[in-house]
């Protein structure tokens, strides 16, 4: 079976975001108020070929946890889907 | 015999060639070493040096962990090989797991090449171990991503060890308590995100690195001869 993924990678609450906060900065002078809580992330998508859909949790779970994000100051989230076919 | 020193290359490194000529300047041997190959030699310390190894693709050091030669320097370090990191260098050891904690982008998201005022807080490691406790060093940083952090547990291990060796006594990057350097428990590990190298001649604005490359190539001495 084949699966679509998708990892958000995002900082760890409590750690710092430059990013986040510059970004928020700027919002007022581009005319977006009352926007608040900006924080900067990062997206990956991937194909898994899988047994079943655990198999491919686990899989993209352990990719996204060693490589894409660094477990000291950031957290992943994980989505797959079946691709049909 | 003059101490070997192997300097890790990885595509994206560029400040190899000055830690090599530093070495040499004080009676050391610098060897360049490839990331592809599995072994390190004979070398009797090494040094990753600073540079943006595999382009910082991903974050600084998240691929260059990967790299072959990196298990031979894990290998080298848990048996007690000096291993130092600079800049890049400390990205990758805290990648590898090597050192704890992790570096984050800059405070305020801006790249810093400036000299900077380090106070040594711990002689207890392979670099700092011929500096004087309290010494103000001035060495350059030229980083974007130099901002230590960790929890506060390892903060305090880093702490109640004496493993925190050099602290900016203006903090330009906003590293937790100061942090510009810090050591394994064992002292043999070190990371540092100022640049030793660049401060090794009068010509470049300060010799004050010069301690902690004597320092190392110290330590790489008695390793050579144990």
């Amino acid at each position: 079976m084949r699966f679509f993924a998708r990892v958000e990678v995002q900082l760890r609450p409590g750690i710092a975001d430059p990013e986040g906060a510059t970004i928020e900065r700027a919002l007022p002078a581009l005319g977006f108020d009352g926007v608040d809580h900006v924080r900067a992330g990062r997206s990956f998508r991937f194909e898994v070929d899988a047994a079943d859909e655990s198999a491919a949790r686990t899989k993209a779970t352990e990719l996204a946890d060693r490589l894409l994000a660094n477990p000291v100051i950031e957290e992943s989230r994980l989505e797959l889907e079946l691709l049909g076919g | 015999m003059a101490p070997r020193i192997g300097v890790v290359v990885f595509p994206g490194t560029n400040c190899e060639h000055d830690v090599v000529l530093a070495t040499e300047r004080l009676g050391g041997r610098g060897e360049l070493l490839w990331h592809g190959d599995t072994g390190l030699g004979a070398v009797d310390a090494v040094v990753l040096p600073g540079g943006f190894a595999h382009g910082d693709y991903l974050r600084p050091g998240a691929l260059a962990r990967f790299s072959p030669i990196m298990d031979a320097v894990i290998r080298f370090a848990r048996e007690g090989g000096p291993v130092v990191g600079i800049c890049n260098g400390f990205q990758v050891l805290t990648e590898a797991g090597l050192l704890p904690g992790a570096l984050q982008k800059n405070g305020r998201l801006r790249f810093l090449c400036q000299p900077t005022r380090l106070r040594v807080t711990s002689t207890a490691s392979v670099l700092t171990g011929l500096a004087e406790l309290g010494e103000e060093l001035v060495i350059p940083i030229n980083h974007f991503s130099g901002s230590y952090t960790c929890d506060a547990e390892t903060l305090r291990a880093l702490q109640d060890g004496d493993r925190i060796l050099l602290r900016y006594t203006d903090n330009p990057n906003g590293s937790v308590d100061d942090i510009a350097g810090i050591a394994n428990e064992a002292g043999n590990v070190v990371g540092l995100m100022p640049h030793p190298e660049r401060a090794s001649d009068a010509l470049l604005g300060s010799e004050d690195g010069l301690v902690l490359l004597r320092s190392l190539l110290g330590a790489a001495t008695a390793r050579a001869a144990a």
